[in-house]
């Protein structure tokens, strides 16, 4: 494999402290960013707005039902056309926007933290720890995600806390194994063998060495983990199985549009439009990581 | 083995019409205009049926693209410029993919270095080589091509023809993919041979065998262009010589002229830097090479002098599950022992089982049977809190320093990282500043990453490593196995200032006799696993008492260029 010298340059030397420092790229670095991940970059920034102050970004009251105007098409009074009760969708859009990344986050965030646990104790541990962990997890990776998450969401109702769980631990077995593949090839690495042959401690050589390079891959992980467990909770919602109407979480939008969607097709087009947005940009933010990270672009 | 000598018999061959001639060719990537020949800047030679043209060079050196661009395989991005490229009476300067893929195969035959990539691992080694028969339709049927495939794989030698067209690549040996690999490049007996690296990743023995192979090609009458870095091979295959460096052609001679009497001083140096047995003692590199000035003092070994050997092994077995379930006895019985300020020398072929006695001397693994000793300890049966002490007093250098550093990490953390805790009695940072200066690196190089680095420098910083926790054994894993001869030589000659310097014992592996015999005292010869021949270097080299040992020892061609070389010396 042949990677340019300066790959690496972007690494921090662990992941705490003052090294996370590192990350922050340098005004070269941003002159070396493509127009899309700006673009990435301006549609997150929006969402987060949103999330945290939607009022800022609204222009209709999101709850306020008007009989004279329902089912409208969009326009420019109405960006995304206005429901059944003649709210103005655009508001409703932005304002389900903090509850829809909170269970995004929320599932990624869970489920990378069982993952976690998971993968690195197999990683780590030995043999049998290891073979035991990993059929369970396959076993796990057997069900279809939505699978899962259906079961749970069944069994203990649909709130934000349990569409959290639900998609967090349907994702996590996937995550566990990459965790688990990754601490392994690291363990096996040439470097490792030459720190155990300098006769360091294996405690100093998992922190030294194991763990900062195991989870170098992670923060991508994480990054395009978001916009999946957005897509995952709003298809659960999608199939009834969501946050209940009239919030106006996306995939809650999605549910409540589906009656009418014959006869306005922005009911679910533009709640999905805000979706797909939202997970393509993180994503594309991540891939950008991902290849600044592994050399693929210069830093 | 015919007992003429080729060298001067090839150099008084009458030349004919040559097959291709190319004048001036220039090669260069980018669609800058500038760029053009900045890769290969100008070589020119002509070629004639029947005889064998080599270029040598270091990595770098341009020798792959020129070899590529008379194929037409330079890819979209270079820019090929020549006053003449004629083949057998066509310009080819002005073909087109198309004409180039009409050429490729039928008129000139194109053998790649790696067998194990250039093979489609999902194909039948067969289909590969009959491939261009079907390509070019000069088959009919199915059966005619199976027939023709079967006839190849013969020609080149490999074993049971009918079984082996139908396996895939990994189930072939690396000398028969390397030999299918001819064979598709033979399919339709192209008048000209263009073979980049054929032998580079062999052992020797099987080297042999595909230069065996080449020989008779070219006998029957076709051109053959060698590229290759390694002299030795050129030596016994090439009619004639274009040593290239950094794009330029540095001297262009007939063989017996280029190596016995050297014009350019470049050549001069590649020839001195091959390790072999009369270097032995000497330096390799020129002397205007970087030699070892720093004060070694400090990293003395540590301990006084050990009467007994400082590391032994006994009666070493090594077990492996393989892939397939079953249990592989990697090393069976091996005995060693290694004195005190003494170089061992291990050496066989791939899979001799020497990767793993190395591994077993530094306790990396645990023998199945048999015991290490480390200074008289009983260093394999202790456990690993046990062993930990005594790590300091045996370190290691690998063939691929890259993957043996952390990529986070740089230079000094990585030398730092090995120091053994302010035992030479001053700072830090001036113990890391000492050892870079006596591996010949600088101050600058140390916040340098490993990937930040050249495969040399590499080398020095694990050697620089190795040192650093002042260790009584050095075990060295095929330490120049990776690098261009003149790198080597400077490694080598690094290696052995150090171990006069600072009076450490060498473990030292390799699959280069040549390597062995430049700096070994004494020679461990293992195959399967077992030790077939152990004596001093001489002995073994000069001597050698088992077949095995005297096949391997005759394989080396290494012995013919000193010959050759001491004329132009004496």
């Amino acid at each position: 494999m042949t990677k340019p010298a300066d790959q690496l340059s972007v690494y921090p030397q662990t992941l705490v402290g003052d090294q996370l420092l590192r990350f922050l790229p340098s005004a070269d670095a941003l002159r070396t960013v493509p127009a899309t991940v700006y673009a990435a970059g301006v549609v997150v920034a929006f969402f987060l707005v949103a999330a945290v102050a939607p009022s800022l970004l609204q222009t209709h009251d999101p709850f306020r039902t008007d009989l004279y105007a329902t089912l409208q098409s969009p326009s420019l009074d109405h960006f995304f056309g206005t429901d059944q009760s003649g709210r103005d969708l655009y508001s409703r859009v932005v304002q389900g926007t903090g509850q829809s990344l909170a269970i995004g986050l929320g599932a990624i965030g869970l489920s990378i933290g069982i993952a976690l646990l998971v993968g690195v104790t197999a990683g780590l541990a030995g043999r049998r720890t290891d073979a035991a962990l990993s059929r369970f997890l396959d076993v796990l990776l057997a069900f279809p995600n939505l699978f899962l998450a259906l079961l749970f969401v069944a069994v203990f109702g649909a709130t934000t806390t349990t569409l959290i769980v639900s998609v967090g631990l349907g994702c996590a077995p996937g995550y566990a194994r990459l965790i688990r593949g990754q601490f392994l090839v690291v363990r096996n690495s040439g470097y490792v063998e030459a720190a155990r042959a300098l006769g360091h401690p294996y405690g100093r050589i998992v922190r030294q060495h194991i763990f900062p390079n195991a989870m170098r891959p992670l923060i991508v992980m994480i990054t395009m983990g978001v916009g999946q467990t957005i897509v995952w909770a709003s298809s659960l919602a999608f199939l009834g199985l969501g946050v209940a109407p009239p919030s106006p979480e996306w995939g809650a939008l999605l549910d409540a549009g589906r009656n009418y969607v014959t006869v306005a097709w922005w009911l679910e087009v533009m709640p999905g439009f805000a979706i797909i947005l939202f997970a393509l940009s993180v994503t594309v933010i991540g891939q950008h990581l991902q290849d600044r990270l592994e050399g693929r672009v210069n830093p | 083995m015919t007992a003429r000598d080729p060298l001067l018999h090839r150099a008084a061959t009458a030349t004919a019409t040559p097959l291709l001639t190319v004048e001036r060719l220039r090669v260069g990537f980018g669609r800058d205009p500038a760029a053009a020949g900045a890769v290969v800047k100008g070589i020119s030679f002509a070629l004639e049926p029947g005889r064998c043209l080599a270029i040598v060079g270091e990595s770098g050196s341009g020798k792959s693209v020129t070899a590529r661009s008379l194929v037409g395989l330079t890819g979209r991005n270079a820019t090929v410029q020549a006053e003449r490229l004629a083949f057998s009476g066509r310009d080819l300067t002005r073909y087109g993919e198309r004409d180039w893929q009409r050429l490729r195969g039928r008129d000139i035959g194109f053998v790649l270095q790696d067998a194990l990539v250039s093979l489609d691992q999902l194909r039948p080694v067969g289909d590969e080589v009959g491939e261009g028969l079907r390509i070019h339709r000069v088959i009919r049927s199915r059966e005619e091509q199976e027939t023709r495939v079967v006839e190849l794989l013969r020609l080149v030698g490999v074993p049971e023809p009918e079984v082996k067209a139908r396996q895939l690549p990994h189930e072939l040996s690396g000398g028969q993919r390397q030999r299918a690999l001819i064979a598709s490049a033979l399919a339709l007996d192209p008048a000209l041979l263009i073979a980049d690296e054929p032998t580079t990743a062999l052992d020797v023995t099987v080297q042999a065998q595909i230069l065996d192979l080449l020989e008779a090609t070219k006998n029957r009458g076709k051109a053959l262009i060698l590229i290759s870095h390694d002299l030795s091979v050129v030596s016994r295959m090439a009619d004639e010589v274009i040593v290239m460096r950094h794009g330029e052609v540095v001297e262009q001679a007939p063989v017996a002229t280029l190596f016995s009497a050297p014009r350019h001083e470049y050549t001069r140096r590649l020839l001195d830097a091959i390790p072999a047995a009369h270097t032995r003692g000497t330096r390799l590199a020129p002397a205007s090479a970087p030699r070892l000035t720093a004060d070694a003092a400090h990293w003395r070994r540590r301990g006084g002098d050990t009467p007994g050997p400082v590391l032994e092994g006994r009666d070493l077995v090594k077990r492996f599950r393989g892939p397939d379930g079953q249990w592989r006895t990697v090393v069976r019985g091996v005995n060693f022992s290694l004195a005190q300020g003494e170089t061992l020398g291990i050496v066989g072929e791939s899979g001799s089982g020497k990767s793993t006695t190395a591994r077993l001397a530094l306790a990396l693994d645990r023998p199945d049977e048999g015991t290490v000793r480390l200074l008289g300890r009983d260093w394999s049966a202790l456990d690993e809190a046990g062993r930990r002490p005594l790590r300091r007093e045996i370190s290691v250098v690998y063939q691929d320093p890259l993957s043996s550093f952390d990529p986070r990490w740089t230079v000094e953390r990585i030398v730092g990282d090995a120091l053994a805790g302010g035992a030479a009695g001053f700072g830090r940072d001036a113990q890391i500043d000492e050892l870079l200066e006596l591996v010949g690196l600088g101050k600058a190089h140390r916040r340098r990453r490993p990937l930040e680095l050249s495969g040399g420098q590499r080398q020095r910083v694990a050697i620089a490593r190795a040192m650093a926790p002042r260790p009584r054994i050095i075990v060295c894993d095929e330490p120049v196995s990776a690098l261009d001869v003149s790198i080597q030589a400077q490694i080598l000659d690094l290696l052995g200032d150090l171990k006069a310097a600072l009076g450490v014992s060498y473990l030292f592996i390799s699959h280069d006799l040549g390597v062995i015999r430049h700096l070994s005292d004494r020679v461990l010869v293992m195959r399967n696993g077992e030790v077939v021949e152990e004596g001093t270097a001489d002995a073994i080299f000069d001597a050698p008492q088992q077949d095995y040992t005297r096949e391997l020892v005759s394989a080396v061609l290494h012995d013919r260029l000193p010959r050759i070389k001491g004329t132009s010396h004496g």
